[in-house]
């Protein structure tokens, strides 16, 4: 895994680990990775990954079971989605908002290729 | 685990490589030592181990003091020197001679590091490259599980492969019980491995501090300009403007700069120690 260089490490492991969700590689209930295995694998400090199983354990996307290890929550998507969309607004939009303005792309001109986009990436199925 | 208590050490006694040093190190826990050469990293590591003596103050470690070298200490600690001298016998000669001064040694977790790391089985160990010495001698120290695990620049003379490897291992090998303490200038090595951070220079201990608590107080990242922000520590020019380390003034948690960390520490000594409050 590529870290990026910005961001602290154990929250770039959540981004990661909510991505695998999201993409259905461990379904709710089934077992995610131990502290170790994924510590090991990622080649990063346990402390780190365990940092990040408390997080993602407070924003109840994963939880804890004694002696089986972590798993996905049932609302675990709907939590994931919350939580990014949380961050993208907080931290990713006002970068985006900063370029628009320093150069000069008004809200019109971002509609219209926001729909252009859209209409290309996601067209929908008839 | 690790217990300083007003350690002073040098190789004359009208100069002290370091004075009055007082730190505790807990389990569980990756520390690395930092400091320019000649600050006495490896000189603190090996009073620590036992090879030499501190001049006054007490060292206790996992409950022993280590220029005592009682057995029960020694079966306990494991230190991989920057420069290893191995005998001329074969890995399984090795094995045989000094695993069983290691109570806690595992066989089997021992043959799986070494085909990991792609080690010759039957050459002697003399006959192996430093680096493969290198890796051979890590590979034996994880396997002795003692409680502590000293190492003095181990990545030095791994190859590119190995050094991923070595994180790996090390990363692995951390359990609640267990402390490691790695000396190094290859910061970018321990990148991620370590979670606490010690930095050694002028004699005295200039920051010790998990990662956690790092991020807490400074924030490393990019600034378009440094001129009126006296929240800024340390800065050097880059391609956005300047890359700085600076006063964490909100709840930001950005990724730790080892090398920015160290030379922000280095050029500004009194206000690192103000923000850490000692």
């Amino acid at each position: 895994m590529e870290f990026k260089d910005k961001q602290a490490i154990y929250l770039q492991i959540a981004d990661y680990l909510c991505e695998q969700i999201l993409l259905g590689k461990w379904p709710p209930g089934e077992r995610i990775p131990s502290v170790r295995d994924l510590a090991g694998m990622l080649e990063v400090n346990p402390n780190t990954v365990m940092r990040t199983y408390d997080f993602l354990q407070n924003k109840e996307i994963i939880y804890n079971k004694r002696g089986i290890g972590y798993s996905a929550d049932e609302n675990a998507l709907a939590k994931i989605l919350a939580y990014r969309k949380e961050r993208f607004l907080e931290i990713e939009m006002p970068e985006v908002f900063r370029t628009l303005h320093i150069l000069n792309i008004s809200m019109e001109e971002l509609g219209v290729r926001y729909e252009k986009f859209i209409a290309e990436h996601f067209p929908v199925i008839k | 685990m690790i217990h300083l208590d007003r350690v002073s050490f040098g190789y004359s006694k009208q100069k002290l490589l370091f004075e009055d040093l007082s730190m505790e190190l807990l389990p569980g826990h990756i520390y690395g030592l930092l400091g320019k050469n000649g600050a006495g990293k490896s000189s603190l590591l090996r009073n620590m181990v036992g090879l030499l003596f501190p001049l006054a103050g007490t060292i206790k470690v996992a409950g022993f003091e280590p220029r005592k070298r009682f057995p029960a200490f020694l079966q306990d600690v494991f230190f991989i020197p920057e420069e290893i001298y191995l005998p001329s016998v074969t890995i399984e000669k090795y094995l045989q001679m000094l695993a069983p001064f290691y109570p806690k040694f595992d066989e089997h977790q021992f043959r799986e590091h070494i085909s990991e790391m792609d080690l010759p089985k039957n050459n002697k160990l003399t006959g192996m490259s430093f680096g493969q010495k290198k890796k051979f001698l890590i590979a034996f120290a994880l396997a002795a599980n003692t409680r502590v695990l000293i190492m003095d620049e181990p990545t030095n003379g791994l190859d590119i492969p190995s050094k991923s490897q070595f994180r790996k291992l090390v990363s692995c090998a951390l359990n609640k019980d267990r402390l490691i303490l790695i000396s190094t200038h290859q910061v970018r090595d321990l990148d991620n491995l370590i979670d606490s951070i010690i930095i050694l220079e002028d004699s005295r201990i200039l920051l010790k501090h998990s990662l956690d608590v790092v991020t807490e107080r400074l924030c490393f990242g990019t600034l378009s300009t440094i001129a009126y922000d006296d929240r800024v520590i340390y800065s050097e020019p880059s391609l956005r403007g300047y890359k700085a380390v600076f006063e964490n003034s909100g709840h930001e948690e950005s990724r730790v700069d080892l090398e920015q960390l160290f030379n922000a520490v280095m050029e500004n000594p009194d206000r690192i120690q103000k923000i850490f409050n000692y």
